[in-house]
């Protein structure tokens, strides 16, 4: 057997791959709630209803898709210039670092002042957090992939250091996590009354704004030409390091803005357990998503509303969420296949 | 020299079809090889010399027919099977693993990984018999790292030997060789004849063809357009079955010199692995004129094109644009000095692949307007470069929204002559720019070198096809080791006086008088 690149997918040929892969997902997670005991009708139509079957569903995906917005469009971001981030879950801590420790008080500016500045700084922190690794990749050919990975490690135990010593908040019982934010430094709901928060605007924002540069300035032109050829794009005379440097700052940034949306918008303070992982998950967005700034809101969503739904299913028929988990995986695993699918026609010999 | 009608049959190529989209690479081509003999296969690039070799060793499966070694037939699609029934191929391209030794390369795969206690001792013995009997002198013990190409190629040969080869392949072994080394490789040939081995032996060097084969096998257009033996022919009746008769090559009046444009003073840049960087070269590029260089690949050639195309810098010495020194030296400082850069590989340096056409078309000048202006890229701009250019150089192409993954070779060079000739500018730097393109192709991206040479411009055209040189060049250099010869003017010189300075003979005299 043998891959043949197609010419010129047709229409049926893009979309019928990635149809197929989210139906054999479908019939995978049948089995395992099968399996687990379970009529897998119930269990598909509780994580649909429990993802996107009323308001309060609904809401409750779009907050957790929140985080998942910024850290798959900074896996995007890089991904497409191959600067392979896998950092993002530091730099989401970075950023949450910056919002716990400037808006406990410690700044009393009012809100207008203040969230803005938390957010900008909160960016410099993952930025700077991932411009050490690609620094690294730049000038000495580090490979970054396991510079950011270990980074990750590195600065989860920083964060628990700060959280068990000087960032402990006194009234917390004894727990590590730090002081709640004063109420300048929380986000605003988007509506009175429902319970979202502006984190999910700014995420679309971020989305729109990474797709305009990806789309229309030199710079998002230069990091799809590194990307795509790196040989090409330095003979051409674009600066290969600047570029990657460029697309590292970016991408370090948007991280961190998942930080600062939970800590600011959702949980009011930093804790250990503030993210379940988005920076990892951030890499399985940006992937369903193609690496599309715009296609990550999708994709985001779609990988909240498994999750989601699958807790709410859980609580309901008692079939493991970890359900969820391996619904994500196979979705992606088959992702890729159709991926490749779309673009290679299977020659038999 | 074996009679051919009493020769057992080793190979048997019948009816062999293959079709790449609408590309047909192999069209029904029949093939016999007989013990103890040597086929030269020619053809011009792309006619399907490679093709057919790829499917005989099972990288690829005909469409239709067959191939038959030692009268039984061979799996298709299996380059395994090909190994065991004794066929052995030496790519153009080397496939050696550059971090192991010779011994390590040699026996790579031909026993399983997990066979405990290695034979090291056993194979050691052979790999030193069959240097010794093959005339291949390589350290068995050396990193391939360490190896220059010729002894790379050598091991690439005793890896076909070591596994016991009946047939051996050599896909344009002598296109990365010094003279000296091809001797040698000739004389390895002529030892494995003699042990009753066959070869096939693709080339379009005819010279090389003439001295080692018996038959003589001509592909165009991926059919056998003639078979004879070597002996009944001379090079000018090969090279115009090669293309066919249809040779009308543009021709080259003489240009009429002007000013320096570009010259370089003493310039020396650091080797590279086994090439030679640029030894003190002294050197100038003349408008209204084309200037060429002749040269074996890898002595140099690759230096001289990045430093001209500002990939490098001296690291003694000056360039001089316009009789000016230049201080800082980039690719975008060599595109805005006016240097119009013909890559020596498009797929790799020249184009992005998966960018369309427009994307590609502004690749160098992206950030100068019209292309972008503040940051912000104007893509209609961009697309009207594009399509301009697809009208002006007939670059066959659905459009400028088409990605250059799917167009031809030909198609991809007429962009990326458009890209750097449409400004007009005041030197170009053509690297290999008619390498694997078809004669059309050929001869319209030389007409295109010819009348910027005669709108003023200074052209550096790099080849390693001597006859291309001495087509268009209205003065010629040869490079070796990274020294560069005197300018010879047109036609003073015979391509066999040439080829002396090729082989590195004549700059000793010269340094000599210098002293």
């Amino acid at each position: 057997m043998r891959l043949e690149p197609i010419a010129n997918p047709s229409l049926t040929r893009t979309l019928t791959p990635p149809a197929l892969a989210i139906a054999t997902t479908v019939i995978i997670a049948s089995l395992l709630a099968m399996l687990a005991g379970a009529n897998p009708f119930a269990v598909l139509g509780l994580i649909l209803k429990g993802a996107f079957g009323s308001k309060f569903a609904l809401l409750e995906t779009l907050n957790r898709a929140t985080p998942l917005i910024f850290t798959g469009l900074a896996v995007a971001v890089a991904f497409r210039a191959r600067l392979w981030n896998i950092g993002a879950e530091a730099q989401l801590y970075a950023g949450a670092l910056v919002v716990a420790i400037l808006g406990a008080g410690l700044l009393n500016w009012p809100a207008v002042l203040l969230l803005p500045t938390m957010a900008i700084l909160a960016m410099v922190a993952g930025a700077v957090l991932l411009l050490i690794p690609a620094l690294l990749k730049v000038r000495l050919g580090v490979d970054e992939v396991v510079t950011t990975l270990l980074i990750n490690f590195i600065f989860l135990l920083f964060i628990s250091m700060l959280l068990e010593g000087v960032l402990k908040d006194p009234m917390g019982m004894g727990w590590p996590k730090s002081a709640r934010l004063i109420d300048e430094a929380r986000l605003p709901r988007i509506v009175d009354g429902l319970r979202l928060h502006w984190g999910f605007g700014l995420a679309l924002i971020a989305s729109v704004i990474v797709w305009i540069i990806s789309a229309r300035t030199t710079l998002g032109y230069e990091m799809r030409a590194v990307g795509l050829n790196r040989n090409a794009a330095e003979f051409a005379g674009i600066p290969v390091g600047r570029v990657l440097i460029k697309t590292a700052l970016l991408s370090g940034g948007l991280a961190a803005l998942a930080g600062f949306s939970e800590v600011a918008g959702l949980k009011g303070n930093l804790t250990l357990d503030l993210s379940p992982g988005f920076g990892y998950t951030g890499i399985i967005v940006a992937m369903l998503a193609l690496l599309n700034p715009l296609g990550v809101i999708a994709a985001a969503l779609f990988v909240a509303g498994i999750f989601v739904g699958a807790d709410s299913m859980s609580r309901a028929i008692g079939v493991p969420t970890y359900l969820a988990d391996i619904m994500l995986a196979t979705a992606l695993l088959l992702m890729v296949v159709a991926i490749l699918l779309t673009r290679f026609r299977v020659v038999r010999e | 020299m074996p009679n051919k009608t009493e020769a057992q049959v080793v190979l048997r190529l019948d009816k062999i079809t293959k079709t790449f989209g609408a590309l047909t690479a192999n069209d029904a081509i029949s093939l016999t090889l007989h013990k103890g003999e040597v086929i030269a296969l020619l053809g011009e690039n792309g006619a399907g010399k490679t093709t057919l070799m790829n499917i005989l060793f099972g990288q690829y499966t005909a469409d239709s027919g067959s191939v038959e070694v030692m009268g039984s037939a061979l799996l298709p699609g299996n380059p395994r099977a090909a190994l065991d029934a004794g066929v052995g191929m030496v790519h153009q391209h080397f496939t050696l693993a550059e971090n192991m030794t010779v011994l390590e390369n040699v026996t790579l795969g031909t026993r399983p990984l997990w066979a405990p206690g290695l034979d090291r001792a056993a194979a050691r013995a052979r790999i030193v018999q069959l240097a010794q009997d093959f005339k291949l002198s390589v350290e068995p013990d050396a990193r391939i790292s360490t190896l220059t190409v010729g002894e790379r190629q050598r091991v690439e040969i005793l890896k076909a030997l070591y596994r016991d080869a009946r047939i051996l392949i050599l896909d344009e072994p002598t296109a990365v060789l010094t003279p000296q080394e091809t001797t040698d490789l000739f004389e390895t040939l002529r030892k494995a004849i003699a042990l009753g081995l066959s070869i096939i032996f693709i080339s379009h060097k005819l010279h090389e063809v003439m001295a080692i084969s018996d038959r003589v096998v001509i592909l165009r257009h991926g059919k056998v357009v003639h078979e004879g033996p070597t002996s009944g022919t001379d090079r000018h009746d090969l090279a115009a079955r090669m293309v066919g008769g249809e040779v009308n090559t543009p021709t080259a009046a003489p240009g009429v010199p002007g000013a320096p444009l570009l010259s370089l003073r003493g310039v020396t840049t650091p080797d590279r692995g086994s090439a030679p960087g640029l030894k003190s070269l002294e050197f100038s590029l003349y408008a209204g004129q084309i200037t060429g260089l002749a040269g074996v690949s890898g002595n140099g050639q690759a230096a001289l094109a990045d430093l001209v195309g500002g990939m490098i810098q001296p690291a003694k010495g000056a360039l001089m644009l316009a009789g000016a020194d230049v201080l800082h030296w980039s690719p975008r400082a060599a595109v805005h000095a006016g240097i119009a850069r013909i890559p020596e590989d498009r797929h790799k340096t020249g184009t992005i692949a998966d960018f369309d056409l427009s994307e590609n078309a502004i690749l160098e000048t992206y950030k100068d307007p019209p292309f972008s202006r503040r940051g912000w890229m104007n893509w209609r701009a961009a697309r009207e470069f594009a399509s301009r250019i697809i009208t002006s150089y007939d670059v066959r192409c659905p459009g400028p929204g088409t990605r250059i993954r799917l167009l031809s070779g030909g198609n991809m060079q007429k962009l990326i002559l458009g890209r750097v000739i449409e400004g007009s500018p005041q030197i170009i730097l053509a690297n290999q720019p008619v390498r694997g393109l078809d004669i059309g192709a050929v001869n319209y991206v030389h007409s295109q070198l010819l009348a910027a040479r005669d709108r003023g411009a200074a052209v550096l055209l790099i080849s390693e096809d001597l006859d291309e040189i001495m087509a268009l060049s209205d003065v010629i250099h040869v490079i070796s080791e990274g020294r560069l010869s005197p300018p010879f003017a047109r036609g003073s010189m015979s391509p066999a006086d040439l080829g002396v300075w090729m082989t590195g003979h004549g700059y000793g005299e010269e340094a000599a008088h210098a002293s």
